[in-house]
C-alpha cells in the first residue's frame, strides 16, 4: 500500500529540541509500533507524521513523495486517538460518513462503504447511537471505524487501547492484528505497553528522549538488545542486571566475575579490549535456570515467591546483597527462606560495558536454546 | 440525624435564598405595582399595596411616544451588534483558545481592560467620530458602539468555552479532512452550541440595558428603550405612574426573554463547572 519515510526529523518546541533527528524507513503493510517511556516523544512523532504538528525540520516520505507541507488529509492517513475524539453531536453514522462527505463521495458510495465497515466491527446495531450512548470499547470500534471507512494509505494509532480495561484490551489487539491482517495497510502504533508491541510488531521503534535507541523485530529486541535502555524496557518482568569485570576474553566469549565472585562465561564477541574493565551482565528472568550445574553457577536465598498459575516469580538475594528475579513454571516448589542453586546460560547472558552499549553477539536471529 | 441536620441546613439555604430573591425583586415589583396605581396613587403616602388598578398611565404613555418603534429600533440595536459582534468574536475566539501565542494573553487582557474605562471617558471622540460619519442618531451607530463596547466580553466568553472543547476532536476534524472554515462550522461550533448562546444572550441583554450610549448617542430616530424611559423622567418634573408605566414596557420583553431562556443561560454560564 504505502511506504513511509522519515529523514533526519527534528521537532523543536519554543526552546527546547523533543526529537532529535529521527531516520527511519517504514515498509509497505508494515506494522510499526512506537515504545519508550513517557514524554519521550511518541505521540510528537506520530503526530508530524499525521501533519497535525510542524516539522521542524527534515523530509518526510510517504510513497516516496516529500509530505511535509501537505495539509494531514492530503497525506491520505488517518488517526485513532487515545480519547477517541468521536463527534459528539454526530451519532455512529455521521462520525464515520464525516471523512467521506468532506471528500465528496457520493452518497450511495457512502452507505455502503459504511455498512461494510460497520458489519466488520460489529457496530450495525449501534448506527443511529450518539458516542454519548456507547461503552468504551464500542467507542474504540467507531473511532477504528471513523479511520477505515476512508480506506486511507497509512493508518495511526495514538495508545489507542490505554482507556480500556485490561480483558477488553487483550481483545481488541487481537481484533486490530486481525484486522491490519486482513486490510494489509501501513499502520504506525504508539503504545507503553510492551505486551502490546510485542504481539502486534513486525517491527519495533524505541525511543528515548527524542532519539530512536533501536529498530528491530520484537524478537531481534528481545534476543539483541543494542544497549541496556532497550534491554530494560523489553521484556517482563524485566531482565536482571549484575555488575562484574571482564577477567578474559576470546572472539566469541567472555569470563566475567561478579560481585559475589561467580565467575560466569558469556557468548559476547569484542570482548578482548575490555579486560579489567567493569561491565554489566544482563540475564533475563526466564533463562535463569534453577538446579545445579556445572558451570556460570550462582545460589542465594528466596526472599518472595509470586505464584502467577502459569509461572512463578522467585525473588532471589545472592550472596553478595545483589537481588536476581527468576522465572520458573507456576508449580515449582520453592518457598521464602529456601537456598536455591542456579545457572546462567552462557548463550542467554547478555554483556554491556560501561557505556551501556551491548557487545556483539551473534545475530542469527534465534539462537540455540 | 444526619438527615435531618441535611434538611434543616438545606432550609436555612432556601430562605436565604428567597429573601436575596425578594430584596433583588422587589423594585421591579413595586415599579409594576405603580405603573398601575395612575398618577395620584404613585405619589400618595404612605404607599398602597391594595388600590384599584388604572391603565391611565399606559394610555398616556403610548399617547405620548412611540413605544413600537422604540422597541424596533432596540431590537434592532442588540440583535444587529449581537450577530455582528459573534461574527468578530467567534474567529478571534477560535485563534485566542486553539492558536495562542506569546501575546494572547495579554491581549486578552487588554482587551477585557478597555471594559474598566468609564464610558464617558471616550465621550467625545466617539460621538464626534459618529458625528462626522453621519451615524449619530441611527441604529446602526449605536449598535456600532455597543458591538464594539461587549465585544471584549463576548470574546472572552467564547475563549472560555472553546476552552473546554477537547482538542483531539477538532484534529480528528482535520484528519477527516476538514478545512479551517468547515472545523469551525461543522465541528467546533455545534460542540459549543450552549456556549454560543449563552454568549448571545448576554450580549442581547447587555445592548438592551444599555443606557450611556442610547441617551447621548441618539435623539428622536433611532432613541431605544432607555432613551424612551428617560424622556418621561426629565421634562416635566416626576410622574411616577408614567415613569413606571414606561419602564415595566422597557423592562417587559427583556424579561420575558430571560425567563424563557434562563435554563440555556444557566447552563452555559456554569458550562466548565459542570460539565
Ligand atoms: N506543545 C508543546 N510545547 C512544548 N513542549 C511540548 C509540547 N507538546 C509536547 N511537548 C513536550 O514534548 C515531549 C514529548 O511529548 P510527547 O507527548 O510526544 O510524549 P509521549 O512519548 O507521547 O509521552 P506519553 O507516553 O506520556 O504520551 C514532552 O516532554 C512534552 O513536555
Ligand atoms: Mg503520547
Amino acid at each position: 500500500m504505502a511506504t513511509v519515510e522519515l529523514k533526519s526529523i527534528r521537532k523543536t518546541y519554543t526552546s527546547e529540541e523533543i526529537i532529535k533527528g529521527v531516520d527511519l524507513s517504514i515498509e509497505s503493510k508494515e506494522f510499526v509500533v512506537f515504545v519508550g517511556p513517557s514524554g519521550c516523544g511518541k505521540s510528537t512523532l506520530l503526530r508530524m507524521i499525521a501533519g497535525l504538528e510542524d516539522i521542524s525540520s527534515g523530509d518526510l516520505l510517504i510513497d516516496g513523495r516529500r509530505v511535509n507541507d501537505l495539509a494531514p488529509a492530503e497525506r491520505g492517513l488517518a488517526m485513532v486517538f487515545q480519547s477517541y475524539a468521536l463527534y459528539p453531536h454526530m451519532n455512529v453514522y455521521q462520525n464515520m460518513e464525516f471523512g467521506l462527505k468532506l471528500a465528496k463521495t457520493p452518497e450511495a458510495e457512502r452507505r455502503e462503504k459504511i455498512m461494510a465497515v460497520a458489519r466488520t466491527l460489529q457496530l450495525e446495531n449501534y448506527l443511529k447511537h450518539k458516542p454519548g450512548q456507547l461503552s468504551g470499547g464500542q467507542r474504540q470500534r467507531v473511532a477504528i471505524g471513523r479511520a477505515i471507512v476512508r480506506n486511507p494509505k497509512v493508518f495511526l494509532f495514538d495508545e489507542p487501547l490505554s482507556n480500556l480495561d485490561a480483558s477488553l484490551r487483550g481483545q481488541m489487539r487481537v481484533e486490530l492484528a486481525t484486522l491490519h491482517r486482513r486490510l494489509g495497510a501501513t499502520t504506525i502504533y504508539v503504545t507503553h505497553d510492551q505486551i502490546e508491541a510485542m504481539t502486534m510488531a513486525d517491527k519495533i521503534v524505541v525511543l528515548q528522549k527524542g532519539i530512536v535507541e533501536q529498530v528491530g523485530s520484537p524478537l531481534e529486541l528481545y534476543d539483541c538488545p543494542r544497549n541496556l535502555f532497550v534491554a530494560k524496557f523489553i521484556g517482563s518482568p524485566p531482565m536482571n542486571f549484575l555488575p562484574g569485570t571482564v577477567i578474559a576474553a576470546s572472539e566469541e566469549q567472555a569470563r566475567v566475575r561478579l560481585a559475589s565472585g561467580q565467575e560466569i562465561v558469556v557468548v559476547a564477541g569484542g570482548a578482548q579490549g575490555l579486560i579489567g574493565a567493569a561491565v554489566t551482565l544482563g540475564v533475563r528472568p526466564e533463562h535463569v535456570r534453577l538446579g545445579h550445574a556445572v558451570e556460570n553457577r550462582g545460589s542465594g536465598q528466596v526472599e518472595l515467591v509470586e505464584y502467577l498459575g502459569s509461572a512463578a516469580h522467585l525473588h532471589v538475594r545472592m550472596q553478595d546483597g545483589a537481588l536476581l528475579v527468576i522465572q520458573t513454571e507456576g508449580g515449582v516448589r520453592v518457598h521464602a527462606d529456601d537456598a536455591v542453586t542456579f545457572s546462567f546460560p552462557a548463550e542467554r547472558c547478555h554483556l554491556f560495558n560501561s557505556e551501556g552499549v551491548a557487545l556483539h553477539r551473534r545475530s542469527s536471529g534465534r539462537m540455540a536454546a | 440525624m444526619a438527615g435531618q441536620r441535611a434538611r434543616g441546613k438545606s432550609l436555612v439555604i432556601a430562605a436565604v435564598g428567597w429573601v436575596v430573591a425578594i430584596w433583588i425583586f422587589f423594585p421591579i415589583f413595586w415599579m409594576f405595582l405603580t405603573s398601575f396605581k395612575g398618577e395620584a396613587g404613585a405619589i400618595a403616602t404612605p404607599p398602597r399595596l391594595f388600590f384599584v388598578p388604572t391603565l391611565e398611565s399606559y394610555h398616556e404613555v403610548f399617547q405620548r411616544a412611540n413605544y413600537w418603534r422604540v422597541t424596533f429600533n432596540t431590537l434592532g440595536v442588540s440583535i444587529g451588534a449581537t450577530v455582528v459582534a459573534l461574527l468578530f468574536s467567534i474567529p478571534a475566539a477560535y485563534a485566542m483558545a486553539f492558536l495562542p501565542g506569546k501575546r494572547t494573553r495579554g491581549t486578552l487582557l487588554w482587551m477585557l481592560s478597555t471594559r474598566m474605562l468609564p464610558p464617558v471617558g471616550v465621550l467625545v471622540p466617539i460621538y464626534l467620530i459618529a458625528r462626522n460619519t453621519h451615524l449619530l442618531d441611527t441604529v446602526t451607530g449605536l449598535a456600532l458602539v455597543d458591538m464594539f463596547t461587549n465585544m471584549p466580553i463576548t470574546v472572552w466568553m467564547l475563549y472560555t468555552f472553546f476552552r473546554e472543547i477537547p482538542v483531539p476532536i477538532l484534529e480528528a476534524g482535520r484528519m477527516d479532512g476538514a478545512n479551517r472554515w468547515q472545523e469551525i462550522t461543522r465541528v467546533l461550533l455545534p460542540l459549543a452550541t450552549p456556549g454560543i448562546a449563552s454568549t448571545a444572550l448576554l450580549s442581547m441583554i447587555l445592548c438592551w440595558n444599555e443606557a450611556f450610549w442610547s441617551l447621548n448617542l441618539t435623539s428622536s430616530n433611532a432613541a431605544p428603550l432607555a432613551a424612551f424611559i428617560a424622556s418621561f423622567s426629565s421634562p416635566e418634573g416626576l410622574f411616577f405612574g408614567k415613569l413606571s408605566a414606561a419602564s415595566t414596557l422597557a423592562v417587559a420583553p427583556i424579561l420575558a426573554f430571560g425567563w424563557i431562556s434562563q435554563k440555556q443561560l444557566v447552563r452555559g454560564l456554569t458550562f466548565g463547572a459542570v460539565k
